[in-house]
């Protein structure tokens, strides 16, 4: 029997020890990634030629980042490794790759879908200037570029990721204005004992605020987001929020951060053919998998944050699970003993994520109360107004119906960054639940696709 | 207006220089196009529909929000395309001619 | 009990929903019932084409007529579906020479109809569109010609029949469709009931479903449009563009709306499966329809497509539509199978169907579209 053809998809945590399973049983798997070099979002690589130590640019989490680094390093040989490489499309058991102009069409055997997320964003008035950054990016920018996306930021929203882009900011020599937390003060509590799954991640967290504290960083909780303020030419200049006393006050910056935690990239899933549900905790559409990362689509596996918000920790684990998994559905031996091993760790995770979520709740209610001048839809300047006089007009409460009259979600990025928003706000104005306003459906190509693909010569 | 990012850093890297509307720009080996770009001026292009200047949203290659043109009409990612010297890029989208719709 | 009408309309696509909106202005009461959403499939998720150039001969009376609504689209619905009359322009390339000939055949058979167009060869072609690529040869253009927004149209009709008095059920998948005495009895999956003595098939791909209980199976294929669309660009290129060939793969076609963004279509159509109300783009149709326009507009090679769709679309082996009424039961009428090519005549279908229901007869010739010619 011919070597069976596995494909990984994303070179980040999950992708990586899923690469490392595949290899351990002696196949050479195909590991494609967009990025110039593996790690992830998460464990993002700096340059070549930048210096800083690992625990300069990962803190706690450097040992984790080094050890996944080495390991990737380490498979180079035994992985046929394509970087800057886009999986645009996947249909007919092949996924569908641009590099460039090169397009290329690669039949799998077992499909290891490891594609990581995206922050999760809640619009607010301002948005759209120029100086306001998702809260991974403005971390992006200072671990792989060392620059700081301002000269004074501001850091809103809410998530585990708030506390700690603020205090390595902090701690990089940059201008923190303020952190803006929207989660209820009770919400933590009330999350402990399930954030109690991981106590050193937690104490790891207690630390970022305390951190912040020290370095004179104000922060303020239960603040609802106002208006990011500015001019349409030069952009931010400020932040209005309104505190939990209920009095609104307005601090200068020239950037702000914005984040409400993180949600998956399911649109590989979806192209698949993945069945999908809607998770309550999160108020997101999940493509359905077992507990190994099996997908309804066969040969298909999910692991990592792609698949659901567990953090880097559990993709980690989920990786490894789903590499093993798809081994063992391809009739090769595999340690039962270990599987049972990761899926105890993945419900490990499983319980934290749940505390973070209620620690830092989607604020859902922020939709209902956005202003109908505020911008939802960013690539295509869709307003909360507009939608609304939208769904008025015609009727439409089901998302992809809403994009096709008003053409929220449907522009460059695909409704990644408005598409969940969108929803609540139709939801909030139907006054329905928002898993039956749906999901927007995933349209290939997954990130926009030169019509000079495949051009000869 | 000057540059929009601050560097923080790693600032001991061999220059590069490139062109941003016709003025040349200093950026660093290393740098992404939009690090280059933003070190020295403050926004990358403007949104379509007219509601001003936009500098780019996630820095992963999601949000699609920091693509800039060549002065030959090509379409580059700032956030996911390495600054080069010799580049020269425009800020703003350019009229359409032919044969190259820019 | 059972709702009853004077009409009862199965399939809410633009066929059906423009039926409803003139049957109203006849005055008859009319239910429309659609299985799914107003307008999803063929009628939603076409080019947008209204485009009559290219046409059969016969169908052009009912494309003027069509046209006619179109141009007074924003007054007759309340509603803007982006029409743009901006021109049409069919090019051939090089390599087939001999169809300059045809295109010339054409243009002097269709100026008998009413359908003006203006054949332009090398340099003059050139000249007024700088966008094409070397290998186009000459082209043919209506300049009265133009493009609308096939997701705005067919729900935008829908509203307006709607406001006229028609009663809409969406959501209501028709299973079952028989002839009880007089009327007509039609049951939804759900159990409920509809009544009316005359009932207008605009099914698409799913009509032959329903013509069947009636005795008069059709050989429908479906199939799905390949589409994609560009980011937004400067608008730049007012007609909208096809091609003339006989090769299948070289059908591709594009239009820029108004707002800057360019839509792509053609080549090769997909698979689409009515049963499971699913459609599916195929890659490599997406790759072979941009090697396809690199080649008509190599200016466009520089930008990049940020999504591709398709629906569900009924096609017959003439590729002409069944239209008219039923040759086996009385007060039965059918318009579907419009065959990837029912946009640009749509309201006119609706607008002469609701003409022949309500006043016995049209002037607009319908020997073409009779659904017995199958049975012969």
């Amino acid at each position: 029997m011919a070597e069976p053809r596995i494909i990984v998809v994303g070179a980040g945590p999950a992708g990586t020890r899923a690469a490392e399973a595949v290899v351990k049983a002696g196949i050479r798997p195909i590991v494609i990634d967009e990025g110039r070099r593996d790690g992830g979002q998460i464990y993002r690589r700096q340059p070549d030629n930048f210096s800083r130590p690992y625990e300069k640019l990962y803190g706690t989490e450097a040992s984790r980042a080094k050890a996944l680094h080495d390991s990737f390093d380490a498979l180079k040989g035994q992985i046929d490794y394509r970087p800057e490489t886009l999986v645009w499309n996947i249909a007919g058991g092949q996924v569908w790759t641009a590099n460039g102009h090169v397009q290329e069409t690669l039949t799998y055997d077992a499909l290891i879908l490891c594609t990581g997320a995206t922050d999760r964003l809640m619009p607010v008035k301002g948005w759209n200037l120029a100086g306001t950054y998702s809260l991974g990016g403005s971390q992006v920018a200072l671990k792989s570029q060392a620059v700081s996306i301002g000269h004074e930021v501001v850091f809103m929203g809410s998530g585990p990721l708030l506390y700690l882009v603020a205090s390595q900011y902090a701690e990089a020599g940059a201008k923190v204005v303020a952190v803006l937390d929207t989660s209820p003060a009770g919400a933590r509590i009330k999350a402990l004992p399930d954030l109690m799954a991981l106590p050193s991640v937690l104490w790891n967290g207690i630390k970022l605020t305390r951190a912040l504290k020290k370095a004179g960083v104000p922060v303020h909780h239960q603040i609802t987001p106002v208006e990011i303020i500015g001019d349409a030419g030069s952009g931010v200049k400020g932040v209005r929020f309104r505190k939990a006393s209920g009095a609104e006050r307005t601090i200068g910056c020239d950037a702000v951060a914005v984040g409400y935690h993180l949600r998956p990239e399911t649109q590989l899933a979806d192209l698949a053919r993945c069945e999908f549900a809607f998770d309550p905790g999160t108020h997101q559409w999940l493509p359905r998998r077992d507990a190994d990362g099996r997908a309804t689509t066969q040969g298909v596996y999910l692991a990592g944050d792609g698949a659901k918000i567990l953090g880097a920790r559990s993709a980690e684990a989920s990786g490894k699970l789903a590499a093993l998994a798809a081994l063992c559905d391809l009739g090769l031996p595999v340690d039962g003993g270990e599987m049972t091993a990761l899926r105890r760790d993945v419900a490990t995770y499983a319980k934290f994520a749940r505390g973070l979520a209620k620690a830092f709740p989607w604020p859902a209610q922020q939709a209902a109360a956005l202003p109908d001048e505020a911008i939802v839809c960013r690539c295509e300047t869709v307003s909360a107004g507009n939608l609304r006089a939208v769904m008025r007009e015609t009727g439409a409460i089901e998302a992809n119906r809403a994009k096709a009259f008003s053409r929220v979600g449907m522009g460059r990025c695909q409704g990644r960054y408005c598409g969940l928003a969108a929803a609540e706000i139709i939801a909030a104005e139907a006054k329905i639940p928002v898993e039956q306003v749906g999901r927007l459906r995933g349209q290939a190509p997954v990130k926009p696709l030169p019509i000079a693909i495949g051009e000869e010569g | 207006m000057s540059g929009r990012f601050v560097r923080l850093g790693e600032t001991e890297r061999p220059p590069v220089t490139l062109h941003v509307d016709g003025q040349p720009v200093t950026a660093l080996e290393g740098d992404t196009l939009m690090v280059a770009l933003l070190s020295a001026v403050g926004t990358l292009r403007s949104s379509e529909f007219g509601d001003g200047r936009r500098a780019g949203f996630c820095l992963m290659g999601a949000c699609q929000d920091c693509w800039v043109w060549t002065e030959l009409g090509d379409r580059l990612r700032a956030c996911s395309t390495l600054a080069a010297s010799g580049q020269r890029i425009l800020t703003s989208q350019p009229e359409p001619t032919w044969p190259n719709l820019g | 009990m059972s709702t009853a009408s004077d009409v009862i309309i199965v399939g809410g696509g633009l066929m059906g929903s423009s039926a409803a909106l003139f049957l109203r202005g006849h005055g008859m009461s009319v239910t429309l019932l659609e299985t799914d959403l107003i307008g999803r499939q063929a009628s939603g998720t076409n080019f947008g084409n209204v485009r009559r150039q290219g046409r059969a001969l016969h169908q052009l009376p009912l494309a003027n007529r069509a046209i006619a609504i179109w141009r007074k689209s924003r007054e007759l619905l309340g509603a803007d579906v982006e029409y743009l009359q901006s021109g049409h322009i069919r090019v051939c390339y090089r390599e087939r020479p001999e169809l300059v000939g045809a295109m010339e055949d054409y243009a002097d058979k269709a100026r008998l109809e009413g359908l003006d167009l203006e054949l332009l060869t090398g340099n003059a072609l050139r000249a007024k569109f700088p966008f094409f690529g070397a290998d186009v040869l000459a082209g043919s253009y209506s300049a009265m010609d133009g493009h609308a927004n096939p997701r705005l149209a067919a729900p935008a009709f829908a509203r307006a029949a709607q406001r006229m008095g028609a009663t809409i059920h969406e959501n209501t998948k028709i299973v079952d469709a028989q002839k009880v005495g007089e009327d007509f009895l039609v049951t939804a999956q759900d159990g409920r009931t509809f009544r009316a003595p005359i009932l207008l098939i605009t099914a698409g791909a799913w009509g032959n479903a329903l013509s069947s209980q009636f005795g008069e199976p059709v050989p429908i294929v479906p199939r799905g449009p390949n589409m994609s669309v560009t980011e937004p660009v400067p608008y730049a290129i007012h007609p909208a563009v096809g091609v003339m060939t006989p090769i299948e793969e070289e059908t591709v076609y594009f239009r820029q709306v108004a707002r800057g963004n360019i839509v792509l279509g053609g080549s090769t159509r997909g698979p689409s499966y009515p049963d499971e109300y699913r459609s599916y783009v195929l890659p490599q149709n997406t790759m072979s329809q941009l090697k396809q326009i690199r080649r008509l507009a190599p200016a466009l090679s520089k930008l990049n497509i940020i999504r591709v769709w398709s629906g569900i679309e009924g096609y017959m082996p003439d590729s002409q539509p069944v239209m008219g009424p039923s040759a086996t039961t009385s007060g039965l009428y059918y318009a579907f199978g419009f065959s990837g090519a029912g946009f640009q005549i749509g309201p006119g279908v609706g607008e002469t169907m609701a003409e022949i229901i309500a006043k016995g007869g049209t002037d607009i010739p319908m020997e073409p579209y009779r659904i017995g010619r199958f049975a012969e």
